[in-house]
């Protein structure tokens, strides 16, 4: 006998009491090379409600149409290729199942706002990286290393431990109305990186790095609208993460 | 058609590519290609963590590391590579550390240690805390600081550039590297990479198994292109099925899980690796839990209406540790699942997740013509490479390492090797290749569809050549392969355009896992014992006499343009352990 496989239980499910169901994917589809305006397309998917809405992308791009295009890889929420608005809410489109998100009615999934599209659900992500490289995001120290690792204590580690998860998705960055209205704010991925080392006690340029978010297009910009901690599908507190970072600049205590 | 010259052009950007990296840019000009972004590869998904005898919870030395690798890996690892690996784990470690990684702590400020599969203290006596970890997304913390540090270092780096052609020319009867051919994804275009240098560091291959903890993009793309150019793969036939995917969609719950407490229990709640592994029990190697599993599960003891499960219990460990030391998978569970594995435990099944064979190396990265032979200019670490530290079943936490580990040391060779060799003289029309299967699937009009040639491919591998296997089932594979290959030449794709065309990707990528798929099933028919990830019911014991060897695969075209795979052995290098008995 073979290894167990799951077909058995799939056709299984197919006959009796099918979990399957038709959603509408709403989709906002632009392709420059076809036409320079984008349009919405409606494909009906046959999906169980507990899988994913990348399933259903998948479902449409492998049985419908091929030329659907959008980015994705783990598929389970970790590498952040797939963030998408989603029902008007920024999503991991792999973190997201239909159940949850009333299949009753239409899903739209159109693409990342304040982000130039380059094919349907494809963004320019370069402006994204531009701003998380310019907040120096890497560990810098002073003085000789030391021949073994440098210590932290578990309250010092666990200071800067939600900013450490971020997954550089653009969920927060791309749901922020100021980056919206002006592509030159950092946005909150930048500055939750940048929090990620100012409270790292291992880190000796906090100072730099307050300085650079002290620019105009740096951390005042941030209205608190809670839309970034809203978007992160990692559950980063983001705004709270931008308010210690804008209290640091006040007291220069970090 | 743009063509770029650099010392060193590395091939992939996750843990291996971006480690070797940082090294190659420091002493050459280096350009580092990926398929995606750098933060999208797949090193990010790993867990439990990094194994390094720091020895900082308890008493633990490199030499016992080694043996537990050698042993895990059934006497098929070279030993004086994994002695390497061993002995340069605690400064791949520090390194990390002094990078930044945000390891977890002890009370005492040191990088915290735990317990993993297969790891153990003087010779399998009793588990060991070897593995250094940062909750469990160790991996997404590797792959977030190696690319800070890429950042630090100014990598330059060529994002969704897709490499599908390694460049070869022959300079006085020696076949050297010459460069690569990539597709940029954005505008459709053909870029030649000249290098003197090229390092392969694109992952693995387990996108052609349907249950699987890997990516969508884990094709086999690095292999792919040096197979094809008449390039051996080594031990292709050893797959590692990781003990614990979510039920049915294969999403990975660490072995970090079972290290901190973690029980596999049967429909009849009971603790079944007792009797498999009586030491180590559920912490014994992947091979041996993913197989007791499918015993259970075939024996009847299997949970659901189908039996086609076993629960990985998390029941009895407080919140408090759960939340601290598995947050990323309790909440997998929660999202995918709806469980709350606070009070209930979660369906699991063995999930096809890591290549143990691959590109052959020695132990500075260069990749091998044959048993001896290196090829000048060409390198390869992690995933995509056979070292061979991992023989037939690679240990947990030790891919997280062959990647620092050997990444660095690639990087190192390929950047000094840069330093003194000359560019060597791209063939002759280096695009042709490239362009003959870019536009031939832009063109075509057959009426196969890439998804369902997937689709097969995937379902005749996990029902033939996953746990177990046997010549009837491998030869079942064999054939279906063969025709898929076969209604491969009539596919076509519906995107025709240039603009981020991943409908034609996904056609090559499907090229890559046939090919691939094709070499797995040869080697498994041919390797008739049992050994690691390799279990044959016909064959159900090891055969040291006729089978301890490294299988090295070619591909060989006939006259008539046929190809096949041609067999081959190299053999395993033994220094101090003699193979025995792998009990756990």
């Amino acid at each position: 006998m073979a290894t167990p496989v799951m077909d058995k239980a799939e056709a299984t499910a197919k006959t009796d009491a099918s979990p399957y169901i038709t959603v509408t994917f709403r989709i906002r589809r632009f392709n420059p090379e076809v036409s320079e305006h984008a349009v919405w397309e409606d494909f009906p998917v046959e999906i169980d409600p507990k899988e994913r809405v990348l399933d259903g992308l998948h479902k449409i791009k492998w049985d419908v149409d091929g030329t659907l295009t959008f980015r994705r890889s783990c598929a389970h929420g970790i590498c952040g290729s797939d963030a998408m608005r989603i029902n008007g809410k920024n999503r991991l489109a792999c973190k997201t199942l239909i159940k949850d998100i009333n299949p009753e009615k239409p899903i739209t999934v159109e693409a990342i706002k304040g982000l130039t599209v380059l094919k349907d659900l494809v963004v320019d992500m370069e402006p994204f990286f531009q701003a998380y490289r310019d907040v120096m995001p890497f560990l810098v120290t002073k003085g000789n290393e030391p021949t073994r690792e440098r210590l932290q204590s578990a309250e010092d580690r666990e200071r800067f431990d939600d900013t450490t998860k971020c997954i550089l998705c653009a969920a927060c960055t791309s749901s922020c109305p100021v980056f919206w209205n002006d592509g030159q704010y950092f946005g909150p991925a930048a500055i939750v990186n940048a929090h990620r080392f100012i409270f790292d006690s291992r880190d000796d340029a906090g100072e730099q790095r307050l300085e650079i978010l002290n620019d105009k297009d740096g951390v005042w910009r941030c209205r608190t609208t809670f839309n970034c901690t809203d978007a992160c599908p990692r559950g980063i507190e983001v705004t709270k993460a931008i308010q210690e970072v804008k209290r640091a600049l006040i007291t220069r205590r970090f | 058609m743009k063509i770029h010259k650099y010392d060193t052009v590395i091939v992939g950007a996750g843990g291996a590519g971006m480690r070797a990296a940082i090294e190659a840019t420091k002493r050459s000009r280096t350009a580092v290609l990926t398929k995606l972004y750098p933060t999208r590869s797949h090193t990010g998904a790993a867990q439990g963590g990094m194994a390094a005898a720091l020895a900082n919870v308890e008493e633990d030395n490199w030499e016992w590391h080694t043996f537990d690798t050698v042993k895990g890996g059934d006497y098929l690892v070279d030993q004086d590579a994994a002695e390497i690996l061993a002995k340069e784990a605690i400064d791949a470690v520090l390194d990390l550390e002094k990078m930044g990684l945000p390891f977890n702590r002890t009370p005492n400020g040191t990088i915290d240690q735990r317990r993993f599969g297969g790891h153990s203290r003087n010779h399998g006596e009793a588990p060991v805390r070897r593995s250094c970890y940062a909750a469990d997304r160790t991996g997404h913390m590797i792959l977030q600081t190696l690319y800070q540090n890429c950042v630090k270092e100014g990598v330059e780096f060529f994002n969704e550039f897709y490499v599908l052609d390694q460049l070869i020319t022959e300079v006085d009867g020696v076949r050297k590297s010459a460069g690569v051919v990539a597709y940029e994804l954005a505008t459709g275009e053909i870029h030649i990479f000249q290098a003197k240098a090229v390092i392969y560091a694109s992952g693995g291959t387990g996108k052609f198994f349907k249950v699987t903890s890997n990516a969508h993009t884990l094709t086999g793309d690095g292999q792919a292109a040096c197979y094809r150019r008449g390039l051996p793969l080594e031990d292709m036939e050893f797959f590692q099925f990781h003990p614990t995917g979510i039920w049915r969609m294969g999403i990975l719950l660490t072995e970090g899980a079972r290290g901190e407490g973690g029980i596999l229990r049967n429909k009849d709640g009971e603790r079944f690796m007792e009797k498999y592994a009586p030491v180590m029990k559920d912490l014994a190697s992947r091979d041996v839990v993913s197989r007791s599993i499918y015993t259970e599960i075939r024996e009847g003891r299997g949970c659901g209406p189908e039996g086609d499960h076993v629960f990985l219990d998390l029941t009895h460990l407080p919140p408090e540790q759960l939340d601290a030391k598995l947050p990323d998978i309790t909440e997998f569970a929660r999202t995918y699942l709806g469980i709350e594995p606070y009070t209930d435990p979660i369906p699991i099944q063995p999930t096809a997740h890591y290549a143990m064979g691959g590109i052959p190396t020695n132990v500075q990265g260069e990749v091998l013509a044959d048993n001896t032979t290196v090829v000048p200019g060409l390198y390869a670490a992690g995933e995509v490479a056979c070292v061979s530290v991992h023989g037939a079943n690679r240990l947990g936490t030790n891919s997280l390492l062959d990647i620092n580990v050997f990444g660095r040391r690639s990087g190192i060779a390929a950047a000094e090797y840069a330093a003194t060799a000359d560019f060597v003289e791209l063939p002759e029309d280096p695009a042709s290749l490239v362009v003959e299967m870019v536009e031939g699937l832009r063109a075509a009009t057959g009426s196969e569809r890439v998804s369902e040639l997937r689709r097969e491919l995937q379902e005749t591998m996990d029902a033939n050549v996953m746990v177990f296997r046997t010549e009837q089932t491998i030869k079942t594979a064999v054939e279906k392969i063969a025709e898929l290959r076969e209604r491969y030449k009539n596919v076509s794709v519906q995107d025709k355009g240039k603009r981020f065309n991943t409908d034609l990707l996904e056609a090559v990528e499907l090229g890559n896992l046939l090919e691939l798929a094709e070499v797995m099933a040869v080697s498994a028919l041919a390797r008739k014992e049992s050994r690691g990830g390799h279990y044959r019911e016909d064959y159900p014991n090891r055969d040291d006499v006729n089978f301890m060897r490294h299988t090295m695969a070619y591909r060989e075209v006939g006259d008539d343009g046929s190809e096949t795979v041609r067999l081959d052995y190299k053999p395993v290098v033994q220094t101090r352990y003699q193979p025995m008995e792998r009990k756990y």
